[in-house]
């Protein structure tokens, strides 16, 4: 079938343009714009009439005239192409080389929206990754197919984090495929050529694919550039059997994106005149992370956010927490004091932890551990409150011992070097570590067995140590 | 049955989810339709002259003006008949490991028509009636053993009666007639597959009020703020506060033998580690696995939204169906949110005018007429069965902000509120249901019944139990203006109390293999032996015991190692009572009768 090329565009308002006399144009359709002076530009159909098709253009409408634009509509839904060759090289937000290399050639051509993986069809994900950061490992631990956002705010340093983890995330049980998928949604050159770098520097760069859309890219294109990178994401997991690890930074440019659309195509705004599919838009991105029965690749999510007022329950964090399985909250106060990673661990939660971790896993007394960590900094973190009200001499000698353990957690084992790779057998042994600060009857979370074998050796050593 | 008659026109108009069709002259509100040249499957939503607007149940990216649009004449129905339990079912009743079949890929593609039902598979039919016999709408012909513990009874259609004059007992497939009714020169051919249309509620012979408890294993639940048979509960909490596993919990050990559970909207991983877990787990009643007992409806986040907003409704007409048949049916709806959302897309779509946070404004009718298909009732027949269904509906308020629609609406209609907090889910306590402000309209009703098995004690320890927490609400206040040293030391026992509800009673781990379910003869052994030692220890007080010595006795210890005591051992906790005097008496000093204060 030849396309069809019209010169019927009636309206232009913002990202929209409405196309009339349309004849046989499909829902969703990838259409080309020529204009005037021979630049093109690419849309899709959003909404169709029987001889009316309204066209959203990815790069913008600037420039585009009635009278002169030519209008193609290709006969295909956007689609990318995909090969193991991808590895290695950097695209703009569409999916175009800009790194000065040949162009791809295709294995195959997907389309980007992909299609829902069958629940029946899924593989629970339980296999540990090691992120090296112990906040993570220690006590939220991720697993191979999760989706597990970093909710940060501006000003704090989640494009550090977010590369340390690319650099360091392996699985104890051995080295595998593993590959990085990077999609930048409307962030600075500055960022992006940090994370370039950082990539090129560590030689991660070979394996990892670069989506780049930059902050005065269209805002449009925005709407793709995640599809785009979970498409290539999807092929290298389950054609090419990689472990794929996918960065999205930063969701919040995207939503601002969707809701430019929804504003121009004057939908009913929700809330804070976001969409009210925004849950179901953000849920067709962040389920395409995953394993599948039968295949041995795996897509594991990074989406990074920054909250608006550093507040969690604007409707981009408070969406994404509903769907993913878990988020990393970073804080500021955090921050403030020089601690890096600045995680927030309180509020912080992996939700699939349980599956990953435990005996041939991580370790057996890594649940214990864990729940008991959190307690003890839960509790010294309320001591302090409350020595800030009354005094320090408030405290009973049990309170003063807590609060001195969340001063120290904070320091010793939240605080870590940018470069500093820990494994789970040096998180662990640091938690333990940091307990011998707490009197044992305290410890009311952990299994007497644990507390003899891992931490009395400890106390011993110490008392011998006081004696010397 | 009318005649089905086949209406066609063509798609005129696309957007997201919603075709509007014309040349559909004829069509009815609500009938199914099938789309373009997949035949995918929609609804009709509206009706305006000759022109239609459907919702379609997958995603319509490809479709062009001018496809065909069929309508079959009839509304969304689902496929009853045996076969349901232990399935998987998508929004509108497909079987998701028959689509992976049908699709050859762990993706789920469009137009793919699978059957609900097995239509190959032979069930052995016992008849329990013969021919002769005189049978009204809703009596049992017969039975058929589904899965272990299901026993499938199946029943005269409605708007059937008459004489039995056929009846064929033996193995069947669920096409196969295996009846004849006649009633005069009617006749009507049963089989085991009947239909039914999802939006209309089944009919039942009268309803009863809710007064028989429906246990769940979960102590908060059950001694606080009870869920009766038949009743209806709600559970919003922010993310992260543990809604999905307290659903689980529920379809796990609630007291009902029939499980529905639908997830809707919901994470992918959730409804596989459901799907894998539960042919693992046992049943505390049947000692089989659960899944013998469950049915799964999943519409996950990124499934086709309309279809999200049919699953509830397939959900909850499985649910009458087994309700009919005689029994107690728990419907676990996880989250009602994200159906309410899909109205919302559906209406905004539909350019309808929009209510409160741009829901449409029949968000409140269309909420209570759900719920209100729950309830205990005798149901339609002869031996006047009693069967009924219990809701429990997860709501996602967005940034935990009760005041939102979709929560105020439910809360108008549901008896049972558990509230759960985000600071109690941050220090780790599960279920972090605030004893608070949660409530329930159905414990008055429901302390008869334990009153008379518990010894006439069960009200009066929940009531002082309750009690002890909201005294405890009100002196942290105090503590923290001016620290714990100004409290009396009655006022200490009673924070001692209180936090040993919270951390030994209320507290409970769901993932440990003990703790995670809890009879009620354990939980009024467990309270009681709770609010002994705050008597005890009252009166030891008085005496002039030592306040330290008292919080430290080593029979506290026991008394938080109550939860790990497995059911065969419950008899211990009554030994308690005793160590409790003993140990307490060991700290008064010698004359303490005459320190009394």
């Amino acid at each position: 079938m030849l396309p069809r090329e019209y010169r019927t565009v009636s309206s232009i308002s913002g990202p929209l343009v409405m196309v009339e006399k349309t004849q046989d144009v499909m829902y969703d359709e990838l259409v080309e714009i020529t204009l005037a002076d021979g630049s093109k530009r690419k849309g899709k159909v959003l909404e169709i009439e029987t001889d009316m098709a309204l066209v959203q253009v990815f790069e913008g409408t600037s420039g585009i005239e009635n009278e002169e634009a030519k209008v193609r509509f290709l006969g295909k839904v956007q689609t990318l192409p995909v090969s193991k060759d991808m590895l290695g090289r950097v695209f703009n937000g569409r999916g175009e080389p800009i790194d000065g290399g040949a162009p791809l050639i295709a294995e195959q051509n997907l389309d980007i929206n992909g299609m829902p993986m069958n629940p029946f069809s899924r593989d629970y994900p339980s296999e540990f990754i090691q992120t090296g950061i112990s906040t993570i490992d220690g006590l939220n631990p991720m697993v191979r197919g999760q989706k597990l956002p970093i909710f940060s705010a501006s000003g704090l340093p989640h494009n550090r984090m977010a590369a340390q983890i690319a650099r360091q995330a392996t699985v104890i049980s051995g080295h595998e495929d593993f590959a990085v998928v990077f999609a930048a949604m409307g962030i600075t050159f500055e960022e992006a050529s940090f994370f370039m770098e950082d990539f090129r520097k560590t030689g991660a760069l070979q394996r990892t694919v670069l989506y780049i859309n930059l902050a005065d890219d269209p805002a449009i294109e925005r709407i793709s550039t995640p599809r785009i990178a979970l498409t290539a994401a999807e092929y290298l997991a389950f054609e090419c059997n990689m472990h794929v690890v996918v960065i999205l930074t930063d969701l919040t440019n995207y939503c601002e994106a969707l809701r430019e659309i929804s504003a121009a195509r004057k939908e009913v705004p929700g809330r804070r005149g976001y969409p009210g599919y925004l849950y179901t838009d953000l849920a067709t991105m962040y389920e395409r992370a995953g394993r599948l029965k039968g295949k041995s690749g795996s897509i594991t999510q990074i989406p990074i956010l920054t909250m608006p007022e550093d507040d969690k329950t604007h409707p981009i964090p408070d969406l994404t927490g509903y769907i993913t399985e878990g988020q990393i909250i970073l804080s500021r106060s955090l921050h403030r004091q020089g601690i890096y990673p600045p995680v927030d661990v309180m509020p912080s939660l992996s939700r699939l932890k349980d599956k990953g971790i435990g005996r041939d896993k991580t370790r057996e007394d890594h649940a214990d551990l864990m729940n008991q960590l959190f307690a003890a900094y839960a509790r010294g973190k309320e001591a302090k409150e409350l020595a800030v009200i009354l005094g320090e001499g408030a405290l009973s000698d049990e309170d003063k011992a807590f609060a001195k353990f969340s001063t120290v957690f904070e320091d010793k084992y939240v605080r870590q070097g940018e470069y500093e790779n820990r494994t789970i057998k040096e998180t662990l042994e640091l938690g333990w570590n940091l307990l011998t600060m707490i009197p044992v009857k305290e410890l009311k979370r952990i299994r007497d067995a644990y507390i003899e074998k891992y931490l009395n050796p400890l106390l011993k050593a110490k008392a011998e140590k006081g004696e010397e | 049955m009318p005649d089905k008659k086949e209406i066609k026109g063509a798609i005129e108009r696309i957007s997201g989810s919603l075709v509007v069709a014309g040349g559909m002259e004829g069509a009815s509100m609500q009938d199914v339709v099938h789309i373009g040249e997949l035949g995918l499957v929609g609804e009709i939503l509206e009706v305006n002259g000759d022109k239609a607007s459907i919702q379609v149940y997958e995603e319509t990216s490809g479709l062009k003006p001018g496809e065909p649009v069929v309508s079959m004449g009839e509304p969304l129905s689902v496929e009853l008949g045996p076969g349901i339990i232990e399935q998987f079912y998508d929004g509108i009743q497909r079987p998701l490991e028959l689509i992976e079949k049908a699709a050859k890929s762990p993706y789920i593609s469009r137009g793919i028509s699978v059957p609900a039902l097995d239509r190959q598979k032979k069930w052995d039919f016992t008849p329990k009636v013969k021919a002769g016999d005189e049978v009204v709408a809703g009596d049992i012909l017969g039975t058929v053993q589904e899965t272990v513990v299901v026993e499938h009874r199946i029943m005269v259609p409605n708007g059937v009666k008459g004489k039995v004059t056929k009846i064929e007992k033996g193995e069947h497939t669920i096409e196969d007639v295996i009846a004849v009714v006649e009633d005069g020169d009617k006749k009507y051919e049963v089989k085991m597959l009947q239909r039914w249309p999802v939006r209309k509620p089944r009919p039942v012979a009268r309803r009863l009020a809710p007064n028989v408890p429906m246990t769940t294993g979960q102590r908060v639940v059950d001694a606080f703020f009870p869920v009766a048979l038949g009743g209806t509960a709600c559970v919003p909490g922010p993310f992260g506060s543990g809604k999905t596993v307290i659903q689980h919990q529920f379809a796990k050990w609630a007291q009902a033998q029939i499980v529905v559970y639908v997830g809707c909207g919901e994470r992918g991983n959730e409804m596989t580690d459901v799907l894998l877990e539960f042919p693992e787990l046992d049943d505390p009643q049947t000692g089989q696995p659960l899944m013998k007992r469950t049915t799964l409806i999943a519409n996950t986040s990124n499934m086709p939204v309309a279809a999200r907003e049919a699953s509830v409704y397939t959900a909850i007409t499985l649910a009458e169906y087994y309700r009919d048949m005689g029994y107690s049916v728990a419907l676990m709806a996880d989250s009602t949110s994200r159906w309410a959302e899909a109205l919302r897309e559906m209406s905004g779509r539909l350019e309808e005018m929009p209510g409160e946070e741009s829901y449409p404004a029949y968000l409140g009718t269309r909420l209570a007429s759900f719920y209100e298909r729950a309830g205990r009732c005798i149901v339609n027949g002869k031996d006047q069965r009693e069967g009924s269904i219990t809701v429990i509906g997860a709501v996602s308020p967005p940034g935990g902000d009760l005041s939102e629609p979709v929560t105020q609406n439910t809360l108008r209609v549901t008896k049972v509120f558990w509230g759960l907090d985000a600071n109690l889910a941050y220090q780790r306590h599960f279920p972090a249901i605030n004893w608070l402000n949660s409530y329930s309209l159905y414990t008055e009703r429901l302390d008869p019944y334990w009153d008379e098995k518990f010894d006439d004690q069960w009200s009066g320890l929940r009531v002082e139990a309750m009690g002890l927490l909201e005294q405890e609400a009100q002196l942290n206040e105090i503590v923290r203006l001016v620290g714990i040293d100004a409290l009396s030391r009655d006022e200490r026992m009673v924070m001692e109390t209180a936090k040993s509800l919270r951390e030994d009673f209320l507290h409970q781990n769901a993932f440990h293999e003990i703790d995670t379910y809890a009879s009620m003869e354990k939980q009024f052994k467990m309270l009681k032996t709770i609010v002994a030692f705050h008597h005890a220890g009252l009166d030891a007080l008085h005496k002039g015991a030592p306040m330290n010595k008292l919080f430290n006795l080593p029979v506290r210890e026991q008394i938080a190692r109550m939860r790990y005591l497995e059911e065969k051992d419950i008899a211990q906790i009554d030994k308690l009572d005793d160590t409790i005097k003993e140990q307490i008496n060991g700290i008064i000093p010698v004359g303490g009768e005459n320190n009394a204060a």
